[in-house]
């Protein structure tokens, strides 16, 4: 797959959050074709000869150095952290600041490429949202929580660079919840354990894609470098309840009025990893994205099902029973 | 053991409800799902066969539906199906969907607009998203018709099935959402004179206050708390097609004209029924 190119021509990419699952695999899809630089602020990440890994926070000065002494073509920013890992402030201090850190980084140094993963919560869980949500549809999780204003400004942030700073090339993926072996986000730990919270008489249906599939994704986006904004998903559906049952997780109603209750028992008994109190929402009303744009700007189709992506949460627990 | 009694008891329920005949029906519907048999808006195959099943016993033997002008539902492609609203709670809008999946001249799969309160509702939401029903949001009915699915309208809203039965069969002031969403995406508007449903709960009064104490749109004093068997006519008529207008004024005159022809397909309706019970 890997065409030799000559050393010189190589390109150089720094990838953020290599400790990650989903970006350990980019790195690796790349690595070979390019110079790849593994940056993380949780850890310095163990990487494959020929890749510098570095421990450092985007929004403190270190990072610069990264820039300084290599010649950074493309930086595919995946590292965020997560709700359940630091207070609010360091949160904001680490995603929105770090990001825009970064971005400002990429300007001064004349990176020629950008690509950013969020989320699909930006676009938030409401009663009132159509199905098939595009690009182009406002960004209202932080009317839904505070714990969300994050994740919505770094968007806006990414936005204004986009438009401002088209030398960037800045690519903005929103994909849905991306599952599999090694991935830690919040939903994927809730399907890893036994017992799966569900609200009583609310199933909403939602979309599912295998962190392959997801690095497919974003190597395929990343090699074409069509800047702009794009859902990634895929055009199945399950309801929230049946994917729980799927992955042979047992299910354990909690009371859903009035609205306050699941937030109050969320936080009482510290779900904090798995069924956050911010996130109760999502596990209430759909978020159904529109993946058309990516698809067929891209030509990309997933290739495991959502039967692939539940088989293995299932296996999983047979083996630790 | 009590367990699995109940399960036994629903399967009897659902093989009693989903007759083969329904089976064919939704069978000849054609319409793309997921690999869960669920639409992007929570529509399942299932659900619905059970859905049509009971709903088909009520449109036969309580309501004893009569529905005359049924070839003029198209038998594929987007269309707008648009009707009176009465009667408290939707009885109408499933019976026009009953009407419509049993069609001999072409079974559709027809999408009920529902109320921007019903998602909050736990297990109701659910439940009429995997009938079919969705918010009536302008970005989802756009999207539905792009994809050449039939849909219900009820341009008046809870205007229409909140009155009081002092003013049934009197027309409430109709949106213009419907018009140009059938203008910008070309679809034909079939109308849909609905007879009875006013009857089958006549509301003398509506407790406003307290309805908007407990969120609802509306709470009536009704005489029964069940609807009432009474017999009901649906009157379809020829589809409509509307060329964009110019302006909003242009718009109303042609929301006009549907609710003329609406208003002669209820004197249809009225005329021929001999007895409202």
């Amino acid at each position: 797959m890997a065409s030799r190119t000559p050393a010189a021509a190589k390109k150089t990419v720094l990838v953020t959050g290599a400790a990650g699952s989903l970006a350990k695999r980019v790195i690796a899809r790349l690595h070979g074709r390019y110079h790849v630089i593994a940056v993380d602020f949780r850890r310095k990440v163990e990487t494959d000869a020929g890749i510098p890994s570095y421990l450092v926070e985007l929004h403190k000065r270190g990072f610069e150095d990264i820039f300084a002494s290599h010649k950074i073509d493309a930086v595919i920013h995946i590292g965020r952290i997560f709700a359940h890992e630091k207070t609010r402030q360091q949160r904001y201090n680490a995603n929105v600041l770090g990001c825009k850190r970064l971005l400002e980084l990429c300007r001064k140094y004349k990176v020629g490429q950008v690509m950013i993963h969020s989320t699909y919560f930006v676009y938030g869980a409401s009663a009132y949202n159509p199905a098939l949500i595009d690009e182009d549809a406002p960004l209202k999780a932080s009317e839904v929580t505070q714990d969300l204003v994050d994740s919505v400004e770094l968007e806006s942030l990414a936005n204004i660079y986009l438009w401002k700073h088209p030398e960037l090339n800045i690519t903005i993926l929103r994909p849905c919840n991306v599952l599999g072996p090694g991935v830690r986000n919040s939903m994927s730990i809730l399907l890893s354990r036994k017992v799966a919270p569900v609200l009583l008489g609310f199933s909403p249906l939602m979309q599912f894609l295998h962190v392959d599939d997801m690095t497919e994704a974003m190597v395929l986006a990343f090699e074409a470098n069509k800047p702009g904004i794009y859902n990634v998903a895929p055009d199945d559906y399950v309801p929230y309840q049946e994917a729980v049952r799927q992955c042979g997780c047992r299910r354990l109603p909690v009371l859903s009025v009035p609205p306050s209750l699941p937030k109050l028992v969320a936080s009482m008994l510290n779900w904090n990893a798995f069924f956050p109190p911010y996130l109760i929402n999502y596990f209430k009303y759909p978020v159904i994205l529109d993946g058309r744009l990516f698809r067929d700007t891209f030509g990309w189709r997933p290739r495991r099902n959502l039967n692939d992506i539940f088989t293995y949460y299932r296996k999983q627990k047979l083996v630790t029973d | 053991m009590a367990r699995f009694g109940s399960l036994e008891l629903k399967q009897r329920l659902v093989t009693s409800l989903v007759t083969p005949e329904i089976e064919a029906l939704v069978a000849s519907i054609p319409k793309p799902l997921g690999s869960f048999g669920y639409d992007p808006w929570g529509y399942n195959e299932d659900t619905f066969k059970v859905g049509l099943g009971a709903a088909r016993l009520l449109y036969d033997k309580y309501f004893r539906v009569t529905a005359h002008g049924l070839e003029n539902i198209p038998a594929e492609g987007r269309v707008l199906i648009v009707g009176n609203h009465s009667g408290q709670l939707p009885m109408d809008g499933v019976l026009v969907g009953v009407a419509a999946a049993t069609n001999p001249h072409g079974p559709r799969l027809a999408r009920a607009m529902i109320e921007r309160f019903f998602p909050t509702v736990p297990w109701l939401g659910n439940f009429l998203n995997a009938l079919g029903g969705v918010i009536g949001d302008p970005v989802n009915c756009a999207r539905m018709l792009e994809m050449d699915e039939a849909i219900i309208v009820f341009p008046e809203g809870v205007r229409g099935s909140g009155k009081l039965y002092r003013k049934r069969y009197q027309l409430q002031r109709f949106g213009n959402g419907f018009m140009h969403l059938a203008m910008t995406h070309r679809a034909p508007i079939v109308p849909v004179g609905i007879v009875g449903c006013e009857e089958t709960m006549p509301a003398l009064a509506n407790l406003a206050p307290v309805a908007r104490l407990l969120g609802l749109p509306y709470l009536p004093i009704v005489p029964s708390l069940l609807p009432l068997p009474a017999r009901v006519y649906l009157n379809f008529g020829k589809p409509m097609v509307f060329d964009p207008a110019a302006s909003e004024h242009e718009v109303s005159e042609q929301v006009e004209a549907v609710k003329a022809e609406l208003r002669r397909l209820i004197q249809v309706g009225l005329d021929e029924r001999t007895s409202v019970y």
